[in-house]
């Protein structure tokens, strides 16, 4: 897959993509879903967060290896299962859903785009995409989580400390770009600072990796224009997580809303809050053409995948967040406690809205996709 | 301050405060007065809220006035009673033992309340009756000159460090839900009330659930008549939006300063994008803050009416969206959080803490002391006076009603 320049042609777009699920899409989410709610459900995920322990390894296990949920992007050939990015965003809309702690979106996702666009030239990527694709491995780029596509990459040594870097706590071995290429940094050979993240499901730290750690996977142009490519499939994707989030907060508040009584009624009769519902289900069934849309380019690497990309990341961050504050809203004084899984999905919403570019940053990114230059 | 509407004639003026606060201050001088003698003597010479009857820490004049003692005695250097930790007391315990309360209980609580000696919490909340308040289930029955409490509330703000609470209970079931409520004041240390954290979303413990079993109140700690509880409990409800929404600001305060200020230091964080949302919040902050300030003039004689309601929804939505605009600007600080542990706080300090909490803390402006789906109900039907929705509640006694 190629991603496509940016130029004006790309507005206009091709064929239609195809925004719906198949059958093996389904199939896949019937079965992620169904570990999730055994074993990621809210309640679980707060109890383990609360014990520090946020990744479930056992989980991540059955979820890489069991469902093969890992590899889905990796081909045949590298050990993978030569899916792509439209059956990886049905896992990610599971994990949005559950709001479940788990590398997918750095080492499924990015991780993997970044190898692949490095192997096969590259013998230690081909190695690592085995790796990663049989779940034997967690690797995570060293990258701030607010990176976006077009965003100034980093350029250094590769002892330049890190921040913000996801799932840092999960990797055995992260991917450094550095101004002399890729590398990849075994977790035991680079310095972990871990902070105390705003959304608690996604870990964050300070990664340095130790003078002379790793391998040289790729030489500079190669790595930045893989670390690029990774970008745009991470945004392109967390539009997925972020719908999965968003239809849990809008189908959770109205369940809360259908059996709550205010006034002697159910609270979700009274018209005030039907409309917003009705308008946040809107919101919700919108980001899901979006986050379908950018799937379906990455899978078929469509001329306008940066565009498509760019406008689901632009669309689904707002919905995400406003989905996850009415739901607070909505809970009333339960939806601001702790107990209450809704401030799982607040902080998630809010954070994902600040990963791999803000809205406003793939707005500013359309002006130049979509021909419509600022003033 | 030449802009004050006029008072009634036998109420102070402005000059006459300055010239009384000066000779305070003069016999008691901040630097030399220890801090509770000086509040004490404070609330007795009438400058406590100078608009409360005389001998119950004010002076009978103008509310607006209260601003020409406090610039003197801020001028002056002298400690303050902390309105912050003693909120609830101030904002709503005291309007309503003012106006419902004996002159007992005038005595005894007003001073005490002021001082900040006693903190009160507000028991009105319960785990089936939020913004239908008025569907309370806690019983108090009467057995001669006590009443036997047990309920349970929740959301209880401050309980953990509360002396004293307002308290509603239903004493008839078979009335009509408004009818069979009375309103109590709780000695919080009274064998039977039992406080338990309940730990927010922004990982403190900041209210509590409150469990009443068989706390006995004294009939003199009733305020009120029987089954005038809601009448009163609308008082406090009242007073407790203009408290909320109605502190006096000044430009720039509130959560607009930290956004502000990091925007001029870190010029590395500025985007179009950003600025143009900054200038429209910062806009919007300034004119709630003129029409705060608009509004307080106007009650400055009356009592708080639904107009309170305006401000508490325009606050909590400005809160809540300038400190979601805070976490965007920083970027990858935004993403991180100060710190998780369980605490009990004394006082809810937004601009002590980092912009992760402030934008946690802020989703609750729009659910305590009424819900911004309420408060616009409460503006639509009674400042515009459009018909509300049908309701079957009003006249059912309220033990047939659907819980
Ligand atoms: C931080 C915080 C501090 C608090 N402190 C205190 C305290 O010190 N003392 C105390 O007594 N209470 C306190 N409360 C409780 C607070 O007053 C209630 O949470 C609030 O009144 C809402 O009630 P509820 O939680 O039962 O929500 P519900 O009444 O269940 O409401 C659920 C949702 O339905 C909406 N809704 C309900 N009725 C209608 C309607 N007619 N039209 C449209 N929408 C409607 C609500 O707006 C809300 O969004 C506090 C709450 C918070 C969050």
């Amino acid at each position: 897959m190629t991603a496509s320049t940016a130029s004006a042609a790309s507005a206009a777009s091709a064929a239609p993509a195809d925004l719906l699920y198949s059958d093996t899409e389904d199939e896949l989410r019937a079965a992620v879903r169904s570990l999730l709610a055994d074993r990621s459900s809210p309640a679980a995920v707060l109890a383990r967060l609360e014990q520090d322990r946020p990744y479930d390894p056992e989980l991540w296990n059955t979820l890489a290896t069991g469902i093969g949920a890992a590899g889905l992007l990796v081909p045949e050939k590298l050990g993978g299962q030569g899916a792509s990015h439209r059956e990886a965003a049905v896992v990610l809309e599971e994990l949005g859903r559950s709001v479940t702690p788990a590398p997918y979106l750095t080492s499924a996702v990015v991780a993997t785009e970044i190898l692949l666009a490095c192997a096969p030239a590259s013998p230690g990527a081909t190695a690592l995409l085995g790796e990663l694709a049989a779940g034997r491995t967690v690797c995570v780029p060293a990258l701030p989580l607010t990176l976006g596509p077009g965003g100034p990459l980093p350029a250094g040594p590769p002892t330049a400390p890190v921040a913000a870097v996801a799932d840092a706590a999960a990797a055995h071995t992260f991917l450094v770009l550095a101004d002399s290429g890729l590398y990849a940094v075994p977790a035991a050979e680079a310095t972990r600072a871990d902070r105390t993240p705003l959304d608690l499901t996604r870990p964050l730290a300070t990664v340095t990796p130790h003078p002379g750690a790793g391998t040289l996977l790729a030489d500079p142009a190669t790595a930045r224009h893989a670390v690029r490519r990774g970008l745009l499939a991470g945004a392109g994707l967390l539009a997925s997580e972020q719908l999965g989030l968003a239809d849990w907060c809008l189908t959770e508040t109205v369940g809360h809303l259908r059996t709550r009584h205010q006034f002697n009624r159910p609270v979700g009769s009274f018209q005030a809050l039907k409309h917003r519902l009705a308008q946040l289900w809107l919101d919700v069934a919108s980001a899901r053409a979006a986050a379908r849309a950018a799937a379906d380019a990455l899978a078929t690497g469509a001329a306008d995948t940066e565009l498509v990309v760019s406008v689901a990341q632009a669309y689904c961050s707002g919905v995400a967040v406003r989905a996850a504050e009415e739901c607070v809203q909505l809970h009333g004084g339960i939806g601001m406690t702790w107990e209450h899984p809704a401030h799982l999905y607040l902080k998630r919403a809010k954070a994902d809205s600040l990963a791999l570019g803000t809205a406003a940053h793939h707005r500013t990114r359309l002006a130049a996709l979509a021909d419509l230059p600022s003033p | 301050m030449s802009a004050t509407p006029p008072t009634p004639p036998t109420s102070p003026t402005a000059a006459e405060l300055t010239a009384r606060t000066r000779e305070f201050l003069a016999a008691h001088p901040p630097a030399d007065t220890d801090r509770a003698t000086f509040l004490r003597a404070r609330f007795d010479a009438g400058l406590a809220w100078v608009h409360y009857p005389e001998g119950l820490g004010g002076l009978a004049a103008s509310r607006t006035l209260q601003a020409v003692v406090d610039a003197e005695l801020e001028a002056a250097g002298a400690p303050d009673n902390d309105p912050r930790r003693i909120g609830i007391g101030l904002g709503m315990a005291a309007p309503t033992i003012l106006a419902y309360g004996t002159e007992e209980q005038k005595q005894r609580f007003l001073r005490p309340l002021w001082v900040g000696e006693e903190v009160w919490c507000q028991l009105f909340s319960e785990p089936g009756a939020g913004s239908d308040l008025a569907a309370l289930g806690t019983r108090a029955v009467r057995d001669g000159d006590t009443w036997v409490v047990d309920g349970q509330k929740v959301w209880t703000s401050s309980a953990h460090t509360a002396r004293w609470a307002i308290l509603i209970a239903r004493t008839d079931p078979d009335l009509p839900k408004h009818q069979g409520i009375t309103y109590f004041l709780c000695d919080m240390t009274d064998p039977g009330v039992e406080v338990r954290p309940l730990r927010q979303i922004t990982g403190e413990a900041e209210f509590n659930e409150v469990f009443l079993t068989g706390v006995r109140i004294p009939d003199s700690h009733r305020l009120g008549a029987v089954g005038q509880g809601w009448e009163v409990a609308r008082t406090t409800l009242m007073n407790e939006r203009v408290s909320i929404g109605g502190m006096r600001i000044p430009r720039e305060g509130g959560m607009i300063a930290p956004v502000a200020a990091a925007w001029r230091a870190r010029p590395e964080l500025r985007t179009h994008a950003l600025h143009d949302r900054l200038l429209t919040l910062w806009t919007e902050a300034e004119v709630a803050r003129l029409a705060a300030e608009r509004l307080r003039q106007q009650l400055a004689a009356g009592r708080p009416g639904p107009e309170g309601s305006g401000m508490k929804l325009t606050f909590a939505r400005l809160n809540q969206e300038i400190s979601g605009l805070e976490v965007e600007l920083l970027a990858e600080e935004g993403l991180l959080y100060g710190d998780w542990t369980m605490r009990r706080p004394e006082l809810v300090d937004f601009t002590g803490r980092d912009a992760g909490y402030r934008y946690l803390r802020a989703k609750g402006n729009s659910i305590e002391g009424g819900t911004s789906e309420v408060l616009l109900n409460i503006v639509a039907e009674r400042v515009l006076g459009l018909p509300s929705e049908p309701r079957d509640d009003k006249d059912l006694p309220w033990k047939d009603l659907a819980r």
